[in-house]
């Protein structure tokens, strides 16, 4: 870490003088620019890659389409109707002047426009890998200050096995586990399935999230359903958020625990709960966040085959599917949306840096 | 010790967490819905001249009806009459006369005319989508379908090309692709020439049991009774069937109570589930044949003493036994039971001992074969019990797996030496097996055939190429039923594509649930009696 050495620094600067806003008003708008234009960059590039990697890949989008009992007429009638028959450079223009003006095209394995596809399966995508990281930071975060407070004690000990059997345990068998004896044995928690059939359907749709549109239609029955669906996939993927979150933060907190700064503070007289909650965790904040927004942003992608097992019909899903059946309008949709996702979590993280690191200001 | 706090802090979360999550009883689903679930993921349109997927097939059965129709339930009796009440065949054989029924109406409160059934017809025609092939045979294409195809009143006429049979066409009638559409609503949704294609994909205009209420795609299907339907409303108001990819999950959910019927367990759930005093099992064949395709390019395979042998070197009882066990039983002939013209006969059995004789009387002591075979259990469970036994009789048999795309890519360009894998009959007459395994007009390279004999190279005899044109045009359907029977003799001796099993299907289902059919092995699933008590 970079800035152990300097994160004993004073508090807030000095503010600057007046007639230097102006210029600093100048820079922001200048950053911002950059930030725009690197952001449309990054996914200029992202959309390039994947569409090449789309179009080389060793299998074959017409076949999706027409079927495999088509006549060659057909097949050669469906690849002209999509356009394959175009040189490579000549599709990815089509396809990026189709793009900005709002149009990801339709999907060949739903049927549906994407950008519709996409409206649906993000939502409940989202709901899930924000529960899951919440569940992650707030047991996470909290396990590794006290296991690296208490180094060496229980706590650190309970702290590194639970993280080693969080990394190890596939989850496609945890989940299983879990459905059979939360759902099958106990009867806990609802089963494979974002709803009960029951209120499937009754809350209207409003942001695709069922846990916070049932709360805006002030549905409780319907709320307390979807959460007892949702809560055993958040809380699996919050325990793989948890592994890395608290071994992150344990290590953050060792290396400002060892720091002169706390030997200071701790011959100060401060009590111990001071010393590391106010003094060194306030200088992990800012890796910490960026270990969170990472940790997030992977559930966003990567929660496959907790979305498999649980039958939660999410981005994750989606884009597999798409990809195996060379469904490349829904992959670079998917692509698109992760990315700019990823983008989003970065500026946000930056954001959140300038607030929380005065020297950043 | 002052930071427990956070711990503590965890623990009263989690207890808060848990009690919100108790949930209300899971006991069983509503009375009047049926609740189902399965793997839809296939499905990519709702559109009948376009949907060509087992599940969406599933759902069209049950949002549309056809002139004709097979009722799952009463196979035996063939096709009957569905919104046409009568037909007739002109003397020549080449005009086909249908009565529509009165008083019908579509959801939308249209009458059904012949008029929309002409138009369905030519649509599909028209659109030529995957389907549009079973239509395609009786010489209809897109420039002559408006004249071929016409109404007069309440009567529906289609002129052929050759004086097809008549259960050959009624047959065909009776797929999906052949739905009566309503002509004016759907029309009125229509987007540049796409006949309304892009909004039937996601709606239902029909006068089935049930319309469309919703469909998310890998997620679930919702169908909507209709109450006015001409055959008595369903039971079921609402239908309801879930994408579960996993078997376990599946299991799960049917024992809890909270779907009525679970489409896709594997052997050892169903063997799970078996002694559940609340479930019952069900056994229907299905129209999936498992066979093996010999590409008759490879030098060994093309030695007919080769192909001969390779009957004899499928552990058929041991397979249907074992990892194929309530998936699959055994069946030797191209038409699946419950066809037209269906045999039982099963004549081969696993012998290593005759298959070496016949090896050796025919001069073949050696040789490699390098194969290909897509990543599913059953085909590789398959391909690699073949590797063993051809192993006993001096052959040593390669294989690499693949993806499904990749599979089907290499078949289509006829690259696979020896194939495993499933044909599904896309119609309910017996021609749709005959003409892909026992008919190739055409055996050249850059033919690009979708026939199995082309894709296995197979040069199909010329009489038997005749003999499968002419059981088409046979007007006599027991005369018929002989020809296909004949045909199967006769194909059973020289084919290097073999048959080796039928698919069968066990759902798992709540005791209360009568009625329910998976389609059996010519037709879909039909919610249309589906009851519970």
């Amino acid at each position: 870490m970079t800035n152990t050495d300097l994160s004993a620094a004073p508090g807030p600067g000095a503010s600057p003088p007046s007639s230097r806003r102006g210029a600093r008003l100048g820079r922001r708008m200048r950053s911002l620019g950059g930030l725009l234009l690197s952001l449309a960059l990054t996914l200029l590039g992202l959309l390039l890659v994947t569409f090449i990697i789309g179009r080389v890949m060793p299998i074959d989008p017409v076949l999706k389409v027409v079927g495999e009992r088509a006549t060659q007429a057909q097949y050669e009638a469906a690849r002209l109707a999509m356009g394959l028959d175009k040189p490579l450079w000549q599709q990815f223009l089509v396809y990026m002047g189709e793009v900005l003006r709002g149009d990801f095209g339709r999907s060949i394995s739903t049927g549906h426009p994407v950008a519709q596809d996409l409206r649906r399966v993000f939502p409940a995508t989202f709901e899930l890998a924000a529960l899951g990281t919440l569940i992650g930071v707030c047991v996470g975060v909290p396990l590794g200050v006290v296991a690296a407070a208490r180094r060496g004690g229980w706590i650190d000990q309970i702290a590194r096995v639970v993280a080693l059997v969080g990394y190890s345990m596939p989850i496609f068998w945890l989940g299983l586990m879990g459905l059979l004896l939360f759902y099958g044995i106990l009867g806990w928690v609802g089963g494979p399935g974002r709803q009960g059939i029951v209120y499937d359907g009754m809350v209207p749709e409003m942001t695709g999230m069922i846990l916070v549109d049932s709360l805006l239609a002030g549905d409780w029955g319907a709320f307390r359903d979807a959460f007892s669906h949702i809560i055993l996939p958040a809380s699996l993927l919050g325990y793989f958020s948890l592994a890395y979150v608290s071994r992150m933060t344990r290590s953050f907190m060792l290396e400002q625990l060892s720091a002169e700064y706390i030997t200071t503070a701790r011959v100060k007289g401060l009590s111990e709960r001071r010393v590391v909650w106010a003094h060194a965790f306030r200088n992990i904040l800012v890796p910490l966040i960026t270990v969170i927004a990472l940790s997030f942003g992977s559930l966003l992608e990567g929660s496959v085959l907790t979305e498999i097992v649980f039958s939660w019909p999410g981005l994750g899903q989606y884009i597999t599917k798409a990809l195996l059946a060379a469904d490349m309008n829904a992959v670079l949709g998917g692509t698109v949306l992760i990315g700019t996702c990823f983008v989003a979590l970065n500026i946000l993280s930056d954001v959140l840096y300038r607030t929380l690191d005065p020297r950043a200001k | 010790m002052q930071n427990r706090f956070p711990l503590r802090a965890l623990l009263l979360a989690s207890a808060v967490a848990m009690a919100a999550a108790a949930p209300a009883a899971w006991a069983e689903t509503p009375a009047d819905t049926l609740v189902v679930a399965g793997q839809i993921d296939d499905i990519i349109s709702m559109d009948p001249a376009q949907s060509f997927e087992l599940s969406g097939q599933d759902v069209i059965k049950n949002l549309y009806d056809r002139l004709v129709d097979f009722d799952p339930t009463d196979l035996e009796a063939g096709f009957k009459p569905s919104l046409a009440e009568s037909w007739e065949v002109s003397e020549d054989g080449k005009t086909v006369t249908l009565t529509l029924r009165d008083g019908v109406k579509f959801q939308s409160g249209n009458p059904v005319r012949a008029e929309d059934a002409a138009w369905s017809l030519q649509r599909a025609v028209k659109l030529n989508l995957s389907p549009a092939f079973i239509l395609n045979q009786f010489g209809f294409t897109a420039e002559n379908v408006d004249q071929q195809i016409s109404f007069d009143g309440n009567k529906l006429v289609l002129k052929l090309d050759q004086p097809y049979a008549q259960s050959y066409v009624l047959n065909s009638l009776a797929s999906e692709v052949a739905s009566v559409v309503d002509k004016e609503t759907v029309l009125s949704h229509a987007e540049g020439e796409d006949l309304g294609n892009a909004w039937l994909s996601t709606n239902s205009a029909g006068s089935g049991p049930f319309n469309l209420g919703a469909w998310k795609p890998n997620e679930a299907v919702q169908l909507v009774g209709n109450a006015d339907y001409w055959q008595g409303a369903p039971a079921m108001k609402r239908v309801i069937v879930r994408h579960v990819q996993e078997s376990s999950a599946q299991r799960l959910l049917l024992e809890q109570g909270d779907v009525d019927v679970a489409r896709n367990l594997t052997p050892t759930d169903i063997e799970a589930l078996s002694t559940s005093d609340k479930l019952v099992i069900g056994n229907e064949p299905r129209g999936r044949i498992l066979y093996m395709g010999l590409n008759q390019k490879d030098p060994i395979l093309s030695n007919p003493a080769v192909v001969q042998a390779m009957r004899y070197l499928v552990d058929y009882k041991g397979i249907e036994d074992s990892f194929l066990k309530g998936q699959f039983k055994i069946h030797q002939n191209f038409l699946p039971e419950g066809y037209l013209g269906a045999s039982d006969e099963n004549p081969w059995t696993y012998d290593i001992e005759k298959a070496k004789k016949i090896l050796t009387d025919a001069g073949v002591t050696s040789g490699t074969i390098k194969t290909t075979v897509r990543d599913m259990a059953e085909y590789s469970n398959v391909m690699q019990t073949l590797q063993a036994s051809m192993a006993q009789v001096g052959l040593t048999l390669e294989i690499q797996q693949v993806t499904g795309a990749q599979s089907l890519d290499a078949y289509r360009a006829r690259q696979v030496p020896i194939y495993v894998g499933e044909w599904g009959p896309d119609y309910a007459d017996p021609n749709t097996n005959a003409s892909t395994f026992a008919y190739n007009p055409n055996n050249a390279d850059d033919a690009k055939l979708s026939q199995l004999a082309w894709r296995n190279a197979w040069a199909v005899p010329d009489e038997m190429n005749k003999a499968t044109v002419a059981a088409t045009l046979e007007g006599n359907t027991d005369k018929r039923r002989q020809m296909y029977l004949d045909l199967q003799q006769q194909y059973r001796e020289i084919a290097p594509i073999i048959p080796m099993f039928q698919r069968i299907e066990r759902d798992g289902m709540q005791k209360n649930i009568h009625g329910w059919t998976a389609g059996g092995s010519v037709s879909s699933a039909m919610y249309r009696k589906v009851t519970k008590e």
